[in-house]
C-alpha cells in the first residue's frame, strides 16, 4: 500500500514535488472539507437540510486526488465526493442547494470539469469510460486529459463497475479509477461485497494496473494519482491506460443523516481509524516542515468558518425554486402534452392557492 | 373467521412487513429474505428488523450491492424451489436488476413451459412525498403491471399489508410487492397476531358513495379519502375504491363501481403517461360506455422527471387535486 506519511505525520515515502503554497492549500481544502461536512450535518439536524451523505474521514482522498488533477482533467463524481468537486470548482452553495432539494443545485458552472453526480451506485462508471473515450475519439493523442472517476467499495460489486472498467480495459481510455474504500456500504463491511484480497486487484482482470493507497494519506493519495494520471495521459512508453486506485480510507459518520451505523458497527472501530485522520496527519507533517504554525492554522480555520458561513447564507437566502420550474428542462422543446400539464398546474395552484400544496408536510 | 376471536396487534404498514416476513418464515423454512443491508441493519426502512436475529444468516442475507445479482440468484433459488423475498432497497435502485426482472422473473413459467415457477416476491418501497434524495421517490408500478407473468401488488394499509404480503409469499408467481414507504408510518392499525391471507387481485370499497368513483391504490388512497371526506360537506358523495393489486387489476370492482357513479376520478402519483389511470379508463370505456356521463379525470403525477424535493409537494398529487378532479368529473 501506497505511503508517505505513517499515522503521526512521520515521512516513510516520496514526498510529492509541491511548493510551500501548494501544500498548505491542501491543507486548507481538507479543512473546508471538514468543516462544510460539519455544518451540513449540523443544517440537516436542524431541519435546515434534507438527508446528506457526510464525508468526514475522507478529505485525504477527495482532496489528494483532485489535487493532482489539471485543469482540463475532468472528475466523474458519486453522491459523496463534496471535497473534490469543490477543488475542481463546483461553489459550495450548489451542493448545499443540491441538499436542500433545490434543482438549481445541480448546475456545474461552465468552467468546472465536474460532470453531474450520481446517485445510482456505480452508474456512472460506464459514463466516465465513455467521456474519455469521446476524447480519445475525437483527439486521438493530440490530448492529454484524463478523466478521473469516483465511486465506493460497494459500487465495485455492480455490473456497470465491470462493464465499465472492462470497457476502458478493452479500449485503453484515458481514465482514472478511484475507489473511495470507506470499508462499508451502508451496513455491509467490505469483506461482505468481495471475496477478493484487495479491490485493487480486480483491476488485473481488466488488463490493466490496479494500486492500493493509504487513502487518509493525502501525500501517498496524491502520488499515486499522479503516476495513474501520466499513465492515462502520457505514459513514457507512449501507451495511454487506465489505472484503478483503491483508496483504503474510512467514513467517520453516518452513511447518511438517514443512518444509525451504532446498528451494525462498534465504536471501538471507528476510533481505531480516527487515529489515522487525515488532517491532523498532514497538519503535523506541515509543521514539522515549518509550513504551519498555531497562528496560520487559526487564520485557516477563521477563513474556513467564514468562507463555509457566506454559502450557507448565500444557499438559504436563495429564493426556493419556482414550482412551474419542474416543468423545465425535461426536452429541448417542451411536447404539447407536458404545455398542457404545465398549464393544468398553474390553475390549480391559481384556485387553490399554494398553501394546499404545502399544508401537508 | 372473524377477527373479534384473534389476538391483534396495533401495528404500521411497515411493522406489518415485518410481521408478515417474520410468520412465514416461522411457517416455512423454504422463505428467506435477502438484500441490501436487510440484515444486521434490519433494512434502512426498519422492515426486515430483529429477523437476523431470529432466522440467523443464512435466512436474512446481507448481500453485495447489486441489483442483478439480488434478482438473479432469487430466481434461481426460487426455480429450484426456495421461496425467497429479496429487498431491492428504493425501487428506484432496482433497475440494474431490470434485466432479470423482465426477461427471466417474469417468464421463466412459459420459457419452461411450467417446468419452473417462482414463488419469489420482490419487495421495493416506492413513492414520493418524504424528503428524500434524487432516485428514492418514484413510482413506477407501470414498468411491472406492463410485464406478463409478474403480479403487482401496491398495499395501503397494515391489515392489507400482512395479509396481501402472505398471499404473495404463498403464491406460485412471481410477485412485485411496492411498499408505499409515504404511510409506512403514518398510522396504525389492528392486524391479526396470526397468519391470514388477503387475496391478490381484489379491490377493496374504502368509501361507499353514490355520485363519482375515485380509484386508486397505495399512498394515494389517503389524499383521495380525505378528499372524499371534504366534497361530503359540499354534498357529494364519492366512492373511493382501493385497488390494492394494480396487476392482475380487479376490473370486475371497477366497472361494478362505475356502473353506480357513471362518473369517476382516477388517481396515482406516478406519471400520467403510460400511467395505470390509462388502463382503468379504457377499462370503463370498453366495459361501462353506456353508464358514463363524464370524462374519467386522472389526477397523477406529471410528466416530468420527479422533482427533488423542494418542488415535491407541488408534483405529488393531494387532496385539494383530487377533488378538483372529483369536482370536474361531477360537475361536467
Ligand atoms: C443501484 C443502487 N442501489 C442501491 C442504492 C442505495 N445505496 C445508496 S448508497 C449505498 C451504499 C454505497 O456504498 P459504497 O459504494 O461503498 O459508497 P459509500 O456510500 O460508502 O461512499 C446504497 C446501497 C443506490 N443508491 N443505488
Ligand atoms: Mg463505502
Amino acid at each position: 500500500m501506497v505511503q508517505v506519511l505513517d499515522e503521526e505525520g512521520g515521512v516513510v515515502g516520496d514526498v510529492p514535488d509541491l511548493s510551500e503554497e501548494e501544500f498548505v492549500a491542501m491543507y486548507r481544502h481538507m479543512k473546508l472539507a471538514r468543516h462544510f461536512d460539519e455544518r451540513a450535518v449540523s443544517l440537516q439536524r436542524q431541519g435546515r437540510m434534507g438527508t446528506y451523505p457526510p464525508l468526514s474521514g475522507q478529505e485525504g482522498a477527495q482532496i489528494g486526488s483532485a489535487l493532482a488533477l489539471s485543469e482540463d482533467d475532468w472528475i466523474v463524481p458519486s453522491y459523496r465526493e463534496h471535497g473534490a468537486a469543490m477543488v475542481r470548482g463546483l461553489p459550495l452553495k450548489q451542493t448545499l442547494l443540491y441538499w436542500m432539494g433545490d434543482e438549481r443545485g445541480s448546475l456545474v458552472p461552465e468552467d468546472a470539469n465536474v460532470f453531474t453526480p450520481a446517485v445510482p451506485i456505480a452508474s456512472q462508471i460506464p459514463h466516465a469510460t465513455g467521456m474519455a473515450w469521446a476524447d480519445k475519439l475525437r483527439h486521438g493523442d493530440e490530448t492529454d486529459r484524463a478523466f478521473l472517476c469516483y465511486f465506493g467499495d460497494g459500487a465495485t460489486s455492480e455490473g456497470d463497475f465491470h462493464e465499465g472498467l472492462n470497457f476502458a480495459g478493452v479500449f485503453d481510455t484515458p481514465n482514472v479509477f478511484f475507489c473511495n474504500n470507506n470499508q462499508w456500504a451502508i451496513s455491509v463491511p467490505r469483506e461482505r461485497q468481495t471475496n477478493s484480497e484487495t479491490l485493487a486487484q480486480k483491476a488485473v482482470a481488466y488488463g490493466f494496473e490496479g494500486v492500493q493507497v493509504d487513502g487518509m494519506d493525502p501525500l501517498a493519495v496524491y502520488a499515486a494519482t499522479t503516476e495513474a494520471l501520466e499513465k492515462a495521459k502520457d505514459p513514457a512508453d507512449g501507451e495511454r491506460r487506465p489505472t484503478l486506485i483503491e483508496a483504503v480510507q474510512y467514513r467517520f459518520g453516518a452513511h447518511t443523516t438517514a443512518d444509525d451505523p451504532s446498528q451494525y458497527r462498534e465504536d471501538e472501530e471507528v476510533q481505531r481509524w480516527k487515529a489515522r485522520d487525515p488532517i491532523p496527519r498532514l497538519e503535523r507533517f506541515l509543521r514539522d516542515q515549518g509550513l504551519l504554525d498555531d497562528d496560520r492554522v487559526e487564520t485557516i480555520e477563521a477563513s474556513v468558518r467564514e468562507e463555509v458561513a457566506d454559502a450557507i447564507d448565500a444557499a438559504e437566502s436563495t429564493v426556493r425554486p419556482e414550482p412551474s420550474s419542474m416543468f423545465e428542462h425535461v426536452y429541448a422543446e417542451q411536447p404539447p402534452e407536458l404545455r398542457r400539464q404545465s398549464e393544468a398546474f398553474a390553475r390549480v395552484r391559481e384556485e387553490y392557492g399554494d398553501e394546499a400544496f404545502l399544508e401537508e408536510q | 373467521m372473524s377477527t373479534q376471536d384473534q389476538a391483534t396487534q396495533n401495528l404500521t404498514i411497515v411493522q406489518s412487513v415485518r410481521d408478515a416476513l417474520a410468520t412465514e418464515m416461522t411457517r416455512d423454512d423454504d422463505v428467506l429474505v435477502m438484500g441490501e443491508d436487510v440484515g444486521k441493519n434490519g433494512g434502512v426502512f426498519r422492515a426486515t428488523e430483529g429477523l437476523h436475529d431470529e432466522f440467523g444468516e443464512d435466512r436474512v442475507i446481507d448481500t453485495p450491492l447489486a441489483e442483478s445479482g439480488i434478482v438473479g440468484t432469487a430466481v434461481g433459488m426460487a426455480a429450484m424451489g426456495l421461496k425467497p423475498v429479496p429487498e431491492i432497497q428504493f425501487s428506484g435502485f432496482a433497475y440494474p436488476g431490470f434485466d432479470q426482472i423482465v426477461s427471466h422473473m417474469a417468464r421463466l413459467r412459459t420459457r419452461s413451459r411450467s417446468r419452473y415457477t417462482l414463488p419469489m416476491v420482490l419487495r421495493a418501497p416506492y413513492g414520493g412525498g418524504i424528503r428524500a434524495p434524487e432516485h428514492h421517490s418514484e413510482s413506477k408500478e407501470a414498468f411491472y403491471a406492463h410485464e406478463a407473468g409478474l403480479k403487482v401488488v401496491m398495499p395501503s394499509t397494515p391489515y392489507d399489508t400482512k395479509g396481501l404480503l402472505i398471499s404473495a409469499i404463498r403464491d406460485p408467481d412471481p410477485v412485485v410487492f411496492m411498499e408505499p414507504k409515504l404511510i409506512y408510518r403514518a398510522f396504525r392499525g389492528e392486524v391479526p397476531e396470526d397468519d391470514y391471507e388477503v387475496p391478490i387481485g381484489e379491490a377493496t370499497t374504502r368509501r361507499e358513495g353514490s355520485d363519482v368513483s375515485v380509484f386508486t391504490y397505495g399512498a394515494m388512497t389517503r389524499p383521495s379519502l380525505e378528499a372524499a371526506e371534504e366534497l361530503a360537506d359540499e354534498g357529494i358523495d364519492a366512492e373511493v375504491v382501493d385497488l390494492r393489486t394494480v396487476s392482475p387489476m380487479d376490473r370486475e370492482a371497477i366497472v361494478e363501481s362505475f356502473e353506480k357513479t357513471g362518473r369517476a376520478c382516477v388517481v396515482h402519483e406516478a406519471p400520467k403517461t403510460g400511467g395505470l389511470a390509462g388502463e382503468i379508463t379504457a377499462t370503463l370505456q370498453e366495459e361501462a360506455l353506456l353508464y358514463q356521463e363524464a370524462p374519467v379525470r386522472r389526477v397523477t403525477g406529471y410528466d416530468v422527471p420527479y422533482p427533488l424535493y423542494a418542488l415535491e409537494d407541488y408534483y405529488m398529487p393531494n387532496a385539494a387535486r383530487v377533488a378538483d378532479g372529483i369536482k370536474e368529473a361531477v360537475e361536467f
